[in-house]
């Protein structure tokens, strides 16, 4: 077995732009349920929404690359008011049935052979990523061992990680972030002293759902294009389980876990991938071996939830439930 | 808890054996893939047209069949996608030509479901048999309606969890999976049919059983919230899913006698297969029904759901109840999983899965918690599903819209259509 | 706070002493008030086809302490949820300070100036004292998104409200705990910290719910002096209570309501006298906790020594389970 290369391919996924993205949906995830007690069992449709929204009005309608960008963002906004607005004076479980539903819908739409001349349907799009490549300001040659466009998204998609931390740390240490704080433990006292909580919510929503967006497109951006099938129910649950593992009420915790999450999935997969060819495991194929991860995705969670439910690094006594 | 986790990755690891018996399909039938294009090819006198070449190409693979003598023809392919199919007019009989505006060669994209089915008209420029629209919409009302009564199983079993323990279960899809994979395994182990179907039931209500003990009832006791379980029931979703993917493999797999042709009743035309499961899901849920407005059993059961500190004051055994309550849920989920199989029709790892957003838009339309509500909440949502079609939606959105009907329904009337407000403060 | 208070001695009353009469006429249910702050007219809520409030006509005194009290199921909670916005009537009209207040929803009642606390008391246990407190604060800039990001922007206004939650949490002796979680808060505390945290909003009526339930006896007295204070500064109170020795103690005027309507209204000393009161509480509903003898006279025995807290309410009076029991023996003899 190749130790080292497994070791390396664990650790280039620490700064992998999908590390980057998983991230950005997982800081999503914080401002939606760490801080606001939100369900959103949706965040895989928010990032739809964005990564769709930019590849359509890149491809569709040939606007530029920021244009896009905004596009997506509103979309994404959009795409928040219209399912808070029935769900947001109902319980809490109510909304993550929504999310969740929202989200399907979203990715049928996106399948539907109706509109495939926009959407792609099932084989989705692609070719919209060179207007960002464009903007690259490194000239080739090898950064790190990458070449200059892998540097590129890189950087943009880890810079775009640090800027999102920076303002939701300064957000939540506001009165504002107080506010989301309170309706997270108790919105009927929260209403009791004067303050719209529905509007706080709707807020928390959109800037959640906007994070989903911008963690759709640098999801989308390296692979230069937009499927349909990435989109599914169980990328959110990727996502809540990165949120768990690094701690749902801060603001690193998301980033973390989704470093986590990625460096030991690859692990486990290059571990049992070397095994199984070195005849040391004879009793799974590689196959099974891609499933098993899944399986032990599902039981982290769980365990997660159960035991350690304020995260790997996170503190209890902050944690909205324990 | 610890000996359900235990319990959890046993399963996995003494099933991985056994995984290679099951995986490989049975026959050299288009059934080595997962998923398939098919149709049945009539005159417009319906006598069926044998040895036509179809061929369907996409997604890099290209598959040719031949119609059968019964008119019906199969091709395999490996992925849900986009094919084009084209009929070879060269084989057709002497004086049968394709019906006028009968697209050829024509696109098939996949839905959700594995297998997509195309229908050639042909005739002496007979447009296709899409005259009669009461006729259309009679079958599909009595189809809607066999979907929501199967649905409902599950539902039923979803909002009895939901009433007593205060748990959105979101593994409840794999109990619908369950039933159906266990159906086939037992089967293709050589049992009888029956016994394979009674010890589905029995499964499926020993992993409602285990999983109250081993999971849910340690958890309730730690005093574990709602949404922490509810976070849980995905994670146990996920883990469960997988371990029958794991187990079953990834292909679609048929249950016995799930191809049959339709039979006329009356007006209507219906498959042998869905007249039954109609049958039998009217049946049990009449029988849920009574149970629980006229038994000791369910009188304790809508106790505990309204009220379950009141109830264990007045001596009811709550843990019982939620017991029983689990018991029957995973039967009854099992029993739909089942009726699912042959409504798709097919058994896959996922299947559950796919309904699972549908069960509870007719849970939360019928108002979360309450039994009859789930069941007029998927009877509605099993008609909408079929119904769509009719009026002209595409095919591959017909399960958006119940889900989008139950949003706008959430808007207007939140508590569902027949929960209640409640209390606040 | 203090400006209240600066207010009334201006205009000369000062509302710790005023005895002028309460009530425009008679002391009847439904009666017109001198001075209301609240109007409510055919306010009615049913659960499930039972009338839990079905109100013909209620005015509550401004500058009074109002204890409502009536059996449990009575209908209290629920029209304190229905005149604060939290839950919709399905009749009725009602006004605070002459703004009609039917279709408000809660938030707004609030920052209007009537501001409640609940039953089951609601702190945010993950949150310090201190941040509990600075969440009640009214018109804080730093709350909306446009300027949270600036600090500069809310600063001045959080060093404000930091130091009026300081004030409050010295009276409130919860000083000493304002960086701890208020998790970590006794039940007692917490039932203080909700009072102190609904003063932050400035309010003008103050509605407590219960405000002594599960308060250890050691506290009840410090809190009853609040509740007092709150008058002392110019603000109206409304309380649901039980414990009729309380009520008996501190309010000014009292409402009884039973089975969804007001049975009764006047001063304590009037009401307690009331039939339709006894009747309320000990012919029809046996089952109403009045507290044990002992207990009663306990705390008798601290107020009477308190000069406190005797101050500006009607003279203490006696009253003990036996005094009642008494009374309704003598109806019964007289029937």
């Amino acid at each position: 077995m190749d130790y080292s290369s497994i070791l390396s391919s664990a650790i280039g996924e620490l700064i992998s732009p999908t590390t980057a993205a998983y991230a950005l949906a997982a800081l999503g995830l914080a401002v939606h349920f760490g801080y606001s007690g939100l369900l959103n069992f949706g965040q895989a449709g928010f990032m739809a929404v964005g990564a769709y929204g930019f590849a359509i009005s890149t491809l569709t309608f040939g606007v530029p690359f920021f244009v896009g960008l905004l596009i997506a963002v509103v979309a994404s906004a959009v795409f928040a008011l219209v399912l808070g607005i029935p769900t947001l004076r109902l319980r809490a479980d109510y909304l993550a049935i929504v999310t969740i539903a929202a989200a399907e819908i979203v990715r049928y739409l996106v399948t539907t052979s109706g509109w495939t001349a926009v959407t792609g349907s099932a084989n989705g799009l692609a070719d919209f990523e060179d207007g960002f490549y464009s903007m690259n300001p490194f000239p080739e040659g090898s950064y790190l061992g990458m070449n200059n466009r892998d540097f590129f998204i890189r950087v943009v998609g880890w810079g775009l990680v640090v800027v999102c931390c920076v303002l939701i740390w300064l957000l939540m240490r506001s009165p504002w972030g107080r506010v989301l704080k309170g309706i997270r433990e108790d919105e009927n006292a929260v209403r009791s002293l004067g303050k719209n909580v529905y509007a706080y919510k709707m807020q928390a929503l959109i800037i959640g759902g906007s994070l989903g967006a911008l963690a759709g497109m640098v999801f989308t951006l390296p692979r230069g294009a937009v499927q349909p099938s990435n989109y599914g129910t169980e990328l959110t649950f990727f996502l809540w389980t990165c949120l768990l593992l690094g701690g749902m009420a801060t603001v690193l915790g998301p980033v973390i876990g989704a470093m986590m999450f990625w460096v030991v999935l690859s692990l486990t997969q290059g571990v049992l991938t070397g095994l199984i060819e070195s005849g040391a495991v004879t009793w799974l194929s590689t196959i099974q071996a891609g499933q098993l991860r899944y399986i032990l995705v599902g039981i982290a969670l769980m365990l997660l939830m159960i035991f350690r439910p304020q995260g790997v690094f996170g503190n209890k006594k902050e944690l909205a439930f324990a | 808890m610890g000996a359900f986790f235990a319990a959890l990755i046993a399963t996995l690891l003494v099933a991985a054996p056994s995984a290679q018996a099951t995986t490989p399909s049975p026959s050299p039938s288009p059934q080595n893939f997962q998923n398939n294009i098919s149709g049945f090819l009539r005159d417009d006198a319906r006598a069926p047209i044998p040895g036509v070449r179809i061929t369907a190409k996409g997604e890099g693979f290209e598959g040719t069949a031949t119609s059968g003598a019964s008119g019906s023809w199969t091709i395999g392919v490996p992925k849900k996608g986009t094919y084009e199919v084209q009929l070879d007019e060269s084989t057709l009989p002497e004086g049968i030509k394709l019906a006028e505006g009968q697209e050829n060669p024509r696109n098939v994209v996949f839905g959700e479901t594995s297998t997509q089915t195309t229908i050639f008209a042909f005739g002496k420029g007979i447009v296709v048999q899409q005259g009669d629209f009461v006729q259309d919409l009679t079958n599909r009302l009595v189809a809607g309606l066999s979907f929501g009564l199967l649905l409902a199983l599950a539902a039923v079993g979803l909002s009895l969890i939901f009433g007593t323990t205060g748990l959105t279960n979101f593994a409840h899809g794999e109990m619908v999976t369950l039933g159906a994979v266990l159906v086939f395994g037992f089967n293709a182990v050589g049992l009888p049919f029956w016994l394979a179907i009674i010890l589905a039931l029995v499964g499926g209500g020993l992993f409602g059983y285990a999983q109250d003990t081993g999971l849910w009832k340690p958890l309730r006791r730690r005093g574990t919230g709602l949404v922490p379980m509810m976070i849980v029931s995905i994670g146990l979703a996920l883990a469960v899913r997988y371990i029958i993917q794991f187990n079953f493999g990834g292909a679609t797999q048929q249950l016995p006698g799930a191809q049959s042709a339709e039979i006329q009743l009356g007006p209507i035309s219906i498959s042998p297969n869905n007249l039954w499961s109609l049958i039998i899901s009217a049946a049990v849920i009449t029988l849920i029904g009574i149970v629980l407005l006229k038994t000791r059993l369910g009188k304790a059961t809508r106790a505990v759901a309204d009220n379950p500190a009141l109830a264990a004051a007045s001596g009811i055994d709550v843990d019982g109840v939620i017991r029983i309550v689990w018991i029957v849920g995973g039967v009854l989920a099992s029993l739909g999983g089942i009726l699912w199989a042959y409504y798709r029709p097919g058994v896959t790892f996922d299947m559950g899965s796919q309904i699972l957003l549908l069960i509870f838009a007719g849970v939360t339309l019928g108002g979360l918690g309450t039994v009859f509500g789930a069941l007029i909440g998927s009877v509605v949502v099993g008609l909408f599903t079929e119904l769509t079609t009719v009026f002209g939606a595409p095919a591959d959105l017909k399960y958006v819209i119940p889900l989008g009907v139950m949003i706008v329904v959430l808007l207007f009337r939140p508590q569902g259509i027949l929960g209640r407000r409640e209390r606040v403060g | 706070m203090s400006m209240h208070a600066k207010d009334s001695t201006e205009r000369g009353i000062d509302y710790m002493t005023d005895t002028r009469p309460i009530a425009a006429g008679g002391n009847t249910p439904g009666c017109k008030k001198r001075d209301p702050i609240v109007v409510a007219e055919n306010v009615s809520r049913s659960f499930g086809g039972i009338n839990a409030v079905d109100v013909e006509y209620l005015e509550i005194p401004r500058h009074k302490i109002t204890a409502l009290i009536g059996p449990n199921g009575a209908g209290k909670t629920t029209l304190f949820n229905l005149l604060t916005g939290f839950d919709t009537p399905n009749s009725g009209k009602w006004q605070f300070e002459g703004n009609s207040l039917a279709g408000v929803s809660s938030y707004k009642v609030a920052r209007m100036g009537m501001v409640r606390t609940f039953q089951l008391t609601k702190v945010m246990g993950k949150l310090t004292v201190m941040e509990n407190m600075r969440l009640g604060g009214s018109s804080q800039p730093g709350e909306r998104l446009s300027k949270a990001l600036f600090k500069g922007l809310w600063g001045g206004r959080e060093k404000e409200i930091t130091a009026q939650a300081n004030v409050l949490l010295e009276k409130f002796k919860l000083d000493a705990k304002k960086d701890d979680y208020a998790a970590s808060l006794s039940g007692g505390q917490r039932k203080l910290l909700e009072m102190a945290r609904s003063l932050m909003v400035q309010p003008k009526l103050v509605m407590l719910d219960e405000p002594m339930a599960g308060v250890n006896p050691a506290l009840t007295q410090s809190l009853l002096d609040h509740i007092k204070n709150l008058k002392a500064e110019g603000m109206t109170v409304l309380f649901v209570e039980h414990d009729m020795n309380m009520v008996r103690h501190i309010a000014d005027w009292v409402v009884v309501m039973a089975e969804g309507k007001i049975v009764a209204e006047g001063p304590p000393g009037e009401v307690m006298k009331n039939p339709a009161v006894i009747d309320a509480y000990l012919g029809a509903h046996h089952d109403v906790d009045l507290g044990d003898a002992e207990g009663i006279k306990e705390l008798e025995a601290e107020l009477e020594a308190d000069e406190e807290s005797v101050v500006g309410t009607e003279d203490a009076g006696i009253l003990s389970v036996d005094v009642i029991a008494a009374e309704v023996a003598q109806e019964k003899e007289q029937k």
